[in-house]
């Protein structure tokens, strides 16, 4: 395993993840995907759900939340909408977090807040779903 | 000539009002730090979507591309999205934006499109509703959010991907100040729609292989399109955030220096009145003695 893939994850506000790794799994929209040093060009677009970074026998997991990955010769990167390591969940917090969620979507003054609190709430459930 | 007494009170409540601006510009810069940093985190993913978008639309040309791509062919209908703060207390910072947004909109009236007005940001909206109240269609109030994040950039790009799907306007041009450094921010226009592959993001060297595309290239392009554009208005938010506090840190400071000058001023013209009163008590004093 000398060969490795360079990696980058990106979400609009930081960038999360750049190095160098053995394989990244990608929950890709049509099936998640391995991809490993020398991949042939791809882009795909993602599904909410958990990305998995394997370095040197160890694995860690983010979850990503939509967006799109890009593999070139260079290497892979992922563009997520936004992205949270799982190893930094804490699975009581997020049950309260999605009970304010569920008590925002039902508050909202108006469809944008609405559409707003809506999102968050998807997002927490499928973040939920990738903890298990 | 006021007495000592109002002099006095003059003092203090310029002293005060010296402390909060001092206060408001440490904060201001305490804030700018971190909306720099904000600003500076977000550009490695700009500069990835934007040489995604450049590889994609290099291959998917013609009828075939998305709308938001090449536009509706026409271009009558302008909408302006304007960016502003949401607070003043910034110097020109506000000033700025509107006069370039006027100067755009003018144009486009001088030249026979009909331009419709979007503002975020509750200053820009106050003063172009005095100018161009008839053109505004719309208000993006983002105060409920204490920091710029990529949902308030969603709310704003959301809206115009929107409103350009329903056929309201054809090109889309987003108006916001570029934070150059804290004393100068430039304003500037940027299109939006159609969306415009930046210029110098080139597509990557493939080396030959051919490119796969999950699910198809016109699939990608369609989802991806619509967080590129709300990526760009993420920008624009978080450089004019930074901007802001950049203004009024200077506006802040500029205050705190105004107001050391008119303490100063106060100082001296109530030690003067105080030594002229002493003066005048002595002569009273002395004058009355010698009439004994």
């Amino acid at each position: 395993m000398s060969e490795k893939l360079a990696f980058a994850l990106v979400s609009p506000e930081r960038e999360l993840f750049h190095g160098e790794v053995d394989q990244v799994v990608v929950p890709g929209t049509d099936g998640e995907f391995g991809v490993l040093p020398r991949h042939a060009p791809l882009m795909s677009t993602i599904r909410p759900g958990a990305l998995r970074i394997v370095n040197d026998g160890a694995e860690r997991r983010i979850f990503v939340n939509g967006g799109f990955a890009d593999v070139t010769p260079d290497g892979l990167t992922v563009l997520a909408e936004d992205a949270v390591d799982l190893a930094d969940v804490d699975a009581a917090s997020l049950e309260q977090e999605l009970k304010d969620a569920r008590e925002d979507v039902d508050a909202a003054r108006d469809d944008a807040h609405r559409s707003i609190a809506q999102a968050k709430l998807t997002r927490l459930e499928a973040l939920r779903a990738a903890v298990r | 000539m006021p007495s000592l007494k109002e002099f006095r009170n003059r003092i203090t409540s310029v002293k005060s009002t010296q402390k909060i601006t001092k206060a408001m510009q440490m904060v201001a810069a305490a804030k700018l730090k971190r909306a720099q940093s904000a600003a500076e985190a977000a550009r490695p993913y700009a500069n990835r979507m934007a040489s995604v978008i450049a590889n994609l639309s290099s291959n998917v040309k013609g009828d075939g591309a998305p709308l938001l791509l090449r536009g509706t062919g026409k271009d009558d209908v302008h909408l302006v999205v304007v960016l502003t703060s949401e607070r003043g207390l910034c110097g020109g910072f506000n000033t700025q934006i509107v006069r370039r947004a006027r100067e755009t909109i003018s144009e486009l009236l001088a030249a026979g499109k009909t331009v419709k007005i979007l503002t975020a940001g509750k200053k820009g909206r106050d003063q172009l509703r005095r100018v161009y109240g008839s053109l505004l269609v719309e208000h993006i109030d983002l105060s409920t959010f204490k920091t710029i994040d990529s949902t308030a950039a969603a709310l704003v790009a959301t809206r115009v991907v929107e409103m350009f799907e329903a056929g309201q306007f054809d090109v889309g041009t987003l108006i916001y100040s570029r934070f150059k450094s804290v004393i100068s921010q430039i304003p500037t226009v940027q299109q939006l729609i159609p969306a415009v592959p930046p210029a110098g993001a080139a597509a990557p060297d493939l080396k030959g292989a051919v490119y796969t595309y999950e699910p198809s290239e016109a699939d990608i392009l369609e989802t991806l399109l619509p967080r590129y554009i709300s990526g760009q208005v993420l920008s624009a938010l978080l450089e004019n955030q930074a901007g802001f506090y950049g203004a009024q840190m200077s506006a802040m400071d500029s205050a705190t220096r105004n107001a050391g000058d008119l303490i100063k001023k106060l100082t001296l013209r109530y030690n003067r009145q105080r030594q002229a009163n002493i003066t005048k008590e002595l002569i009273e004093i002395i004058s009355g003695a010698e009439a004994l």
